[in-house]
């Protein structure tokens, strides 16, 4: 303690000091010895705790919140099938599917830095991209060759659902939706292929969307189409393309559509796709045979759903 | 032998995923059949067998009793996305870095590619439009295709084989789907791909692509071969022979139905046993027309002033 100054009886400033001093010396170094002594146990700070909800020791119930608790993983189920987890029946397409989906998006944000979807630039855009802009070549294949990855994954996904009747009762409404992603997954190539505005994708595009104008009623060249008053200057291929030929128009367009519109679309159709599959009873399999005596009779108890 | 023209189409950048998907194929044909082989030893003795029915696991598999029949997804299924996305990320670097994306010259409507050639994916679609219209090639067929795919869980009522892989209890649906999959769809892409050269001209693999041939053939109408000279009886004939081919055809499939797949033709509705009459009929009158065209030269079965099929 200070001692009181003895001319007035009150406590000096530099007395003050003194004592602060004084006890900051025992303070500081008791806080520090404390703060160390809580780093060693990180898991124990309020920063770690408010970030992870639970422990992580090795016992069935952390190992189910591990999954339950992240937004990322709760799509999972906690626990599945213990043959769900072969190889062999899911090969894993779907998530390899959704995994180039992913790379796709990122690229693809990437690769919008360095691209104008003009006709005047383009093309140069893409010449900048290969010589120019750093690991530009590299963002570009990956984000082609995932494409074209992405279009194998669908059709194997869809080859081994058809493959082990996991369309069936209860699963139709996720096939079907399954169905339309195989589609915008279709378009969302397509529309991408215009892009480079080079001669592969204006002819390939000029090829494709030809065939709309043969469109049976909306198109001029197509059945019925001239009768209904179309013209290469209103039917169905003049609003795919925003003209009457595959010009500057059709790339703004098919730009959008490849990285707005289709996405967009697709994303909300995964959701309701992975929400499905959880809702319709997790992954069809590897259930138990049914045997051709059975085949009329419902199925009860356990073997249910798949098991 | 023209092994560069051959290397020069397999080695197209774009046309690599087609080169890579045709073993990646195989290779899964493979291991689905042997689980579904697998799978069907199984049944047929289960079926032979009541007593070991009741109590088996029916699962290839191995199972013990007091062996947990859930495992944790974290980590068991985690560690196998974590592995799968790893790799998937390797085989993609390696790829991207070894092999660059196509870039040709600058669009230019005043130089036409010859040939010009759709994205691998779709060159089923475009291979089409050599024995259909466009409006049936790229409009009618892929919203059937469509359509299609979409109603299979509604026209399929056959509850056995939901979540394995078997033959036996389901021939008819996979050898539809295989039909459709790898004759209807991979195969055009190859024939696409592979064959089809300058001016869409049929080159076999190996054949120097001659951008100067000429191909002097003559297609004729059906009509035309019965002598059918007025434009009414040309529509009013193939108005009878399609009609024919889809009321014909549908009676075959129904006495085939009724024939060897009783059990599901008794739980089909009508409705669910027209359409799959119908869209099998449909898929069906694609190689019928490849047929036609490339063995007869014939064009045009049904020839109407608005449209020809």
């Amino acid at each position: 303690m200070a001692e009181e100054n003895p001319k007035n009886g009150k406590v000096g400033l530099v007395d003050r000091v003194k004592d602060d001093i004084q006890a900051m010396k025992v303070d500081i170094p008791a806080k520090a010895k404390e703060q160390i002594e809580g780093l060693k146990d990180p898991t124990k700070t309020q920063v770690y705790t408010s970030i992870f909800r639970h422990k992580h020791d090795d016992t069935p119930r952390n190992r189910a919140l591990g999954v339950l608790s992240n937004v990322f993983l709760h799509l999972h189920p906690a626990k599945i099938n213990r043959d769900a987890v072969r190889y062999s029946y899911t090969w894993g397409m779907g998530g390899i599917t959704f995994f180039l989906f992913i790379i796709l998006t990122y690229t693809g944000v990437l690769l919008m830095f360095y691209y104008h979807p003009s006709k005047v630039q383009a093309f140069r855009d893409v010449l900048y991209l290969e010589h120019d802009v750093p690991f530009g070549k590299i963002l570009r294949n990956m984000h082609r060759w995932a494409a074209h990855l992405m279009v194998i994954g669908v059709w194997l996904h869809m080859f081994r659902v058809f493959l082990t009747g996991s369309y069936k009762k209860p699963r139709e409404f996720n096939w079907n939706i399954g169905v339309l992603l195989l589609v915008f997954t279709l378009l969302l190539s397509f529309t991408g292929y215009l892009l480079p505005d080079d001669q592969l994708g204006f002819w390939a595009v000029t090829v494709g969307t030809n065939m709309a104008r043969a469109t049976p009623l909306l198109g001029h060249e197509g059945p019925f189409g001239s009768m209904l008053g179309m013209t290469p200057y209103n039917d169905v291929r003049f609003g795919l393309l925003g003209g009457s030929i595959v010009d500057a128009n059709a790339l703004l367009r098919s730009y959008i559509w490849h990285c707005i519109g289709i996405p967009i679309v697709a994303s909300i159709l995964m959701i309701v796709h992975f929400w499905r599959v959880r809702k319709d009873g997790g992954i069809s399999g590897p259930a138990p045979v049914m045997l051709e005596a059975e085949a009329d009779k419902p199925r009860r108890g356990p073997k249910a759903a798949g098991e | 032998m023209d092994w560069r023209q051959l290397w020069e189409i397999c080695s197209a950048p774009d046309n690599v995923p087609i080169v890579g998907l045709i073993p990646l194929l195989a290779f899964y044909i493979y291991l689905a059949w042997k689980q579904a082989h697998a799978n069907d030893v199984l049944i047929e003795q289960l079926e032979g067998d009541a007593a070991l029915a009741k109590t088996h696991h029916r699962k290839t598999w191995p199972f013990k009793p007091g062996w947990q029949k859930e495992v944790h997804v974290w980590p068991f299924l985690l560690r196998i996305e974590f592995l799968a996305a790893i790799i998937v990320t390797i085989i993609l670097m390696v790829w991207s870095i070894t092999l660059n994306a196509p870039l040709e010259e600058p669009a230019n409507p005043n130089l036409t590619m010859n040939p010009a050639k759709a994205p691998w994916y779709f060159l089923g679609l475009q291979e089409m439009l050599v024995y259909f219209d466009p409006w049936i090639a790229g409009v009618v067929m892929p919203t059937m295709i469509i359509i299609g795919l979409m109603v299979i869980p509604y026209i399929d009522t056959n509850p056995l084989g939901s979540g394995y892989y078997t033959w036996k209890q389901r021939k008819f649906s996979i050898g539809t789907f295989l039909f459709g999959f790898i004759i209807l769809w991979i195969a055009m892409i190859i024939i696409g791909t592979f064959i089809r050269g300058p001016g869409w001209q049929w080159f076999w693999p190996g054949q120097t692509w001659d951008h100067n041939r000429l191909i002097y053939e003559v297609n004729r109408d059906l009509p035309d071969i019965f002598g059918i000279t007025s434009n009414m009886a040309k529509a009013i004939f193939g108005a009878i022979v399609v009609g024919g081919y889809y009321l014909l055809g549908g009676f075959v499939v129904y006495s085939l139905f009724r024939r060897y797949m009783g059990k599901d033709f008794k739980r089909m509705s009508l409705l669910q046993f027209g359409i799959t009459q119908f869209l099998l009929l449909t898929m069906v009158a694609l190689p019928l027309k490849m047929g036609l065209r490339l063995l007869w030269h014939i064009k045009y079965v049904w020839i109407t002033p608005w449209f020809n099929i």
